[in-house]
């Protein structure tokens, strides 16, 4: 059942069944009223919070019931979490670090990417298929699940809040390129863009272009520049540039 | 080689059904005419599978490709850009 959670806990947030909330289903007045109403947005703050504390309430009553029923116990739900948030976008970022110095492998992701993730140690038996997909100068792809909150979740972990949001599941797929723009990333004007719904069965993985000027670069250097958002579509990975700033930042703060 | 419903180039129009319940087409290709581009393979079907069925028989998924700005009333992208849905075969009819 690993993959239906998908799809039932995202059934919840896109339905809320008896639970009603008051976000706008027009997408563009939504976006409207977020840039420009204080008030709406103080009121969809505390509707989240609202939201929140029903789920919270709701999960640890199920988990009372499953615990009294004798059907799981503490440990096995606390294990279960753990497992959950040990899953992190580091798996991703060997995955594509790997496909940039082996042209083979690369090929064999792009061709079956659930058996390239095997090769790599990697187990995505709770995913249906995983679906590998190159961005090259032509053409560029972002990711989306309008439905819900499907994502690769074995090989890039939880998805961000953002992903999961109404704005950006609405807006991916009514203005990509706006919603790009958003995240301080411009796409070409004559780049063809593809935007990927993923509301079904597959889980997809984007190979990102391999930076400039790393042509030199081992696969453990390379697979410090692979960003979660390069790998979802909707960024590029860092230039060395940027990596040398952020490891001069870090260091600063340390 | 399986035998498939579609084909690679057909251009389908996804079915403009409103069942109650579960399942997995999104509202905003309804009624959309686009292009098969990709076969996955057979599938269970969520629209069973979401009440505790067996999600039997198993469904054919495509990948159904559209024109982004075929999908609204506004200009939503580039006129090459492209939107890619999965889609079962039962949605969809040949146009």
């Amino acid at each position: 059942m690993a993959h239906s959670h998908d799809h039932h806990n995202g059934g919840h947030v896109h339905h809320h069944g008896d639970h009603p909330h008051t976000y706008s289903q027009d997408p563009s007045a939504h976006n409207a009223r977020m840039q420009s109403d204080d008030a709406y947005r103080e009121g969809a703050v505390a509707q989240v919070e609202h939201d929140l504390d029903y789920y919270q309430v709701r999960m640890m009553a199920l988990m009372n019931i499953l615990r009294e029923k004798g059907l799981l116990t503490t440990d096995e739900m606390r294990r279960a979490v753990e497992e959950i948030y040990g899953q992190s976008p580091a798996i991703g970022s060997r995955i594509i670090a790997r496909a940039w110095v082996d042209e083979g492998f690369k090929e064999r992701l792009l061709a079956d990417a659930d058996a390239a993730c095997g090769e790599m140690g990697v187990d995505t038996t709770g995913i249906n298929r995983v679906v590998a997909l190159e961005n090259t100068d032509t053409t560029r792809y972002m990711v989306v699940c309008t439905l819900c909150s499907c994502y690769p979740r074995q090989i890039l972990g939880q998805p961000p809040t953002w992903y999961k949001s109404f704005p950006y599941r609405s807006k991916a797929v009514t203005d990509p390129r706006g919603t790009l723009k958003d995240m301080g990333f411009d796409a070409p004007d004559d780049v063809e863009l593809i935007v990927i719904d993923s509301n079904a069965d597959c889980r997809y993985l984007i190979i990102p272009q391999r930076p400039a000027g790393t042509e030199d670069w081992t696969e453990a250097q390379l697979f410090q520049l692979v960003t979660r958002d390069s790998m979802i579509g909707v960024g590029d990975p860092l230039t060395p540039e940027q990596l040398e700033e952020a490891v001069q930042a870090s260091g600063q703060a340390g | 080689m399986e035998e498939t419903r579609f084909h690679m180039g057909d251009r389908v129009r996804v079915k403009e059904m409103y069942p109650d319940g579960h399942h997995r087409t999104t509202y905003f290709v309804k009624g959309k005419t686009g292009v098969i581009n990709r076969y996955f393979g057979k599938y269970k079907n969520p629209e069973n599978l979401a009440y505790g069925g067996d999600g039997l028989p198993l469904r054919e998924l495509y990948w159904v490709e559209f024109d982004i700005n075929d999908l609204w009333d506004h200009q939503a992208g580039k006129k090459q850009d492209k939107l890619y849905i999965e889609i079962y075969e039962h949605w969809l009819e040949p146009v």
